[in-house]
């Protein structure tokens, strides 16, 4: 038994996910993150330069991958996205989360939900009870499955992108995708 | 060249081989703790995982022990142990393990330096540390899955995930 070099999404892009742009655009970007992992807090800038740059051609999925022992916050971040998600307001929270990343705590957790104009009691309700544990769990199992070695992995068309972070090397690789999807 | 016959694979001074699947798993004794020890032995009857990497506190190390210290639970619901592995002393093995709060041993394969990793085909003379490079010993202690890495690529555990769930079919189904 070998390991493969070329690491694969295994569970693919379905209605489960959070997708912004196309579901069926011609590349489709995954992203596995950590809403307190710096790393992702600056791809997650990158991230936005590439949808400016690639428009309706790429849709992009955030998946959670909360290195919870290193990062005290990274689970109750996760599954608070999630929870705006089930108020249909997951993009504003995940934006949120990492434009305050150094401030992830319950408290102000409640409170972006109530700049979001969410109901911030029951986000926190389900935020305490754990309702989007396991689905966080499920990602962070997806991605450890996928060959997700670390914070950020991304995947372009299901194939791991083991290239450079900056936004020129990742728009050419989607590029590059999107000219063999055509 | 200097060639030496050493539990069955041959090596050089410089080239080792890492041990294949279903080999033996050689036997190691090695400090966990300073004046604790464990041994190949104490896991006969459970899978182990043997994850040697290069060096406390690097970078890619860190991410790859932070990794598995997060999946450790679906290690464990696997029926498998994981022990970490490196040249490090047990003081930094302390001090790594506390600032990273991980919740597996790291042992120390320090004194005569690196001879659990050159038993096992992974020592790299010429950096003085191992390689990063992960074996999986199935509860009768032979290697079932052997992997090495680039040493610069953390290599996750999806192979690890695989070769556990490989045992506990083949277990299902005697």
């Amino acid at each position: 038994m070998s390991l493969d070099s070329t690491a694969m999404l295994k569970l693919p892009v379905s209605e489960r996910d959070h997708i912004q742009g196309p579901a069926h655009a011609p590349v489709i970007l995954v992203e596995y993150g950590d809403y307190e992992c710096p790393i992702c807090g600056a791809a997650y800038v990158t991230v936005k330069e590439i949808q400016q740059a690639l428009g309706d051609r790429l849709g992009f999925v955030f998946r959670n991958f909360p290195l919870t022992q290193m990062h005290p916050h990274a689970s109750d971040a996760a599954q608070a996205a999630e929870a705006a998600g089930a108020q249909g307001s997951f993009w504003e929270m995940h934006d949120m989360l990492f434009e305050n990343q150094d401030d992830l705590g319950r408290e102000q957790i409640a409170r972006y939900a109530e700049s979001l104009g969410l109901d911030a009691t029951r986000l926190m309700d389900e935020l305490i009870s754990g309702t989007y544990a396991k689905r966080v769990r499920d990602d962070f199992r997806s991605g450890v499955k996928s060959g997700v070695n670390g914070t950020p992995t991304f995947f372009i068309n299901d194939v791991r992108y083991d290239g450079p972070r900056d936004v020129e090397s990742m728009v050419a690789a989607l590029n590059a995708s999107c000219a063999e999807a055509d | 060249m200097n060639k030496e016959t050493d539990q069955g694979i041959l090596t050089s001074e410089s080239i080792q081989i890492i041990l294949a699947a279903g080999t033996a798993a050689p036997t190691f004794k090695l400090q966990f703790e300073h004046g604790k020890f464990v041994s190949l032995e104490d896991f006969r009857g459970r899978a182990l995982i043997l994850a040697f990497y290069p060096a406390d506190w690097s970078a890619v190390c860190g991410d790859q022990m932070a990794l598995y210290n997060e999946i450790l639970p679906d290690f464990t619901d696997l029926g498998a142990e994981l022990l970490g592995v490196s040249v490090d002393g047990v003081w930094c093995h302390a001090a790594f393990a506390k600032a990273r709060n991980l919740k597996f041993p790291l042992l120390a394969d320090f004194e005569p330096k690196g001879e659990v990793a050159r038993r096992y085909g992974v020592y790299r003379k010429a950096d003085g540390t191992t390689e990063r490079a992960l074996f999986v010993i199935d509860p009768a202690g032979t290697i079932a899955w052997s992997y090495l890495s680039p040493i610069e690529l953390n290599p996750g555990a999806n192979g690890i995930l695989a070769a556990l769930e490989e045992l506990q079919a083949k277990k299902g189904s005697k």
